[in-house]
């Protein structure tokens, strides 16, 4: 009979609240968050450009909108800074796939690199619009 | 090998390469979008009707519609088979989301031919 072997010390429960997450963890977390939030806001952007080709006083109305309502430039620029960040994290998988930016060094380079760009991009389009 | 009916190309290879062809067409079709806007601050109707009725505009236009669709597809069921275990509300996740992306195609579709 086959003596049956049980490692008593071994973890049964990982508290996950006791961990923090690395950020290369972070970066990849928003990469997935942003991706929903697309898919949400195209919406808005399949909205504005459907009026915005409709005829004349569609796109005088789009024009408008986006200069005057706060709340049309704020959604406006959170789908805009949800796509540059999700253009910048998809960039850098790219390279990830080419192998570079895969030890543990450069991985965590990668990912803050990551959030300078895309924060750079957000502010950017945050002037763009106001 | 486990097969996965509800995956874009029914092999997770497939996938993973439709995924990064369609991640360059997207980026692409930001890059000009955003580069065109940025350079015509005082953009006109005409010019941008003009811009989607050249052809080369429509099939760039439809190849990222299309892209849309599938990218948001193999993105969304990746996320909706890690985090939504309960095979019927993952399914009605999944069909929730396939429908949506069907309507941005045709929504935009119709946009750029019109009526």
């Amino acid at each position: 009979m086959v003596k049956k072997v049980v490692n008593k010390k071994r973890p049964v429960n990982l508290d996950l609240a006791s961990m923090s997450m690395p950020v290369t963890a972070i970066v990849s977390i928003l990469h997935r968050i942003t991706g929903v939030i697309l898919f949400v806001g195209l919406a808005f952007l399949f909205y504005a450009f459907d009026l915005s080709l409709d005829s004349q006083a569609g796109f005088d109305q789009v024009v408008s909108t986006l200069q005057t309502n706060f709340l049309v430039k704020f959604i406006i620029w959170g789908v805009v800074s949800a796509l540059m960040y999700h253009f910048v994290a998809g960039v850098k998988h790219l390279f990830m796939d080419m192998g570079y930016f895969e030890e543990l060094q450069s991985g965590r380079i990668a990912a803050i690199a990551n959030l300078i760009v895309a924060a750079i991009l957000i502010v950017l389009v945050g002037v763009w619009i106001w | 090998m486990v097969t996965q009916v509800t995956s874009f190309g029914r092999s997770g290879l497939y996938d993973w390469m439709v995924q990064r062809v369609s991640a360059v067409v997207l980026s692409l079709y930001t890059i000009f979008i955003v580069g065109y806007l940025v350079l015509n601050p005082e953009l006109t109707y005409d010019q941008w009707s003009g811009l989607f009725e050249t052809t080369w505009m429509r099939i760039f236009s439809l190849l990222t519609f299309l892209s849309i669709g599938v990218h948001s597809w193999i993105g969304l069921w990746s996320i909706s088979t890690d985090y939504i275990k309960a095979t019927g509300v993952r399914f009605f996740f999944q069909a929730l989301c396939g429908l949506t992306m069907f309507v941005y195609v045709v929504w935009g579709v119709q946009a750029l031919w019109g009526l």
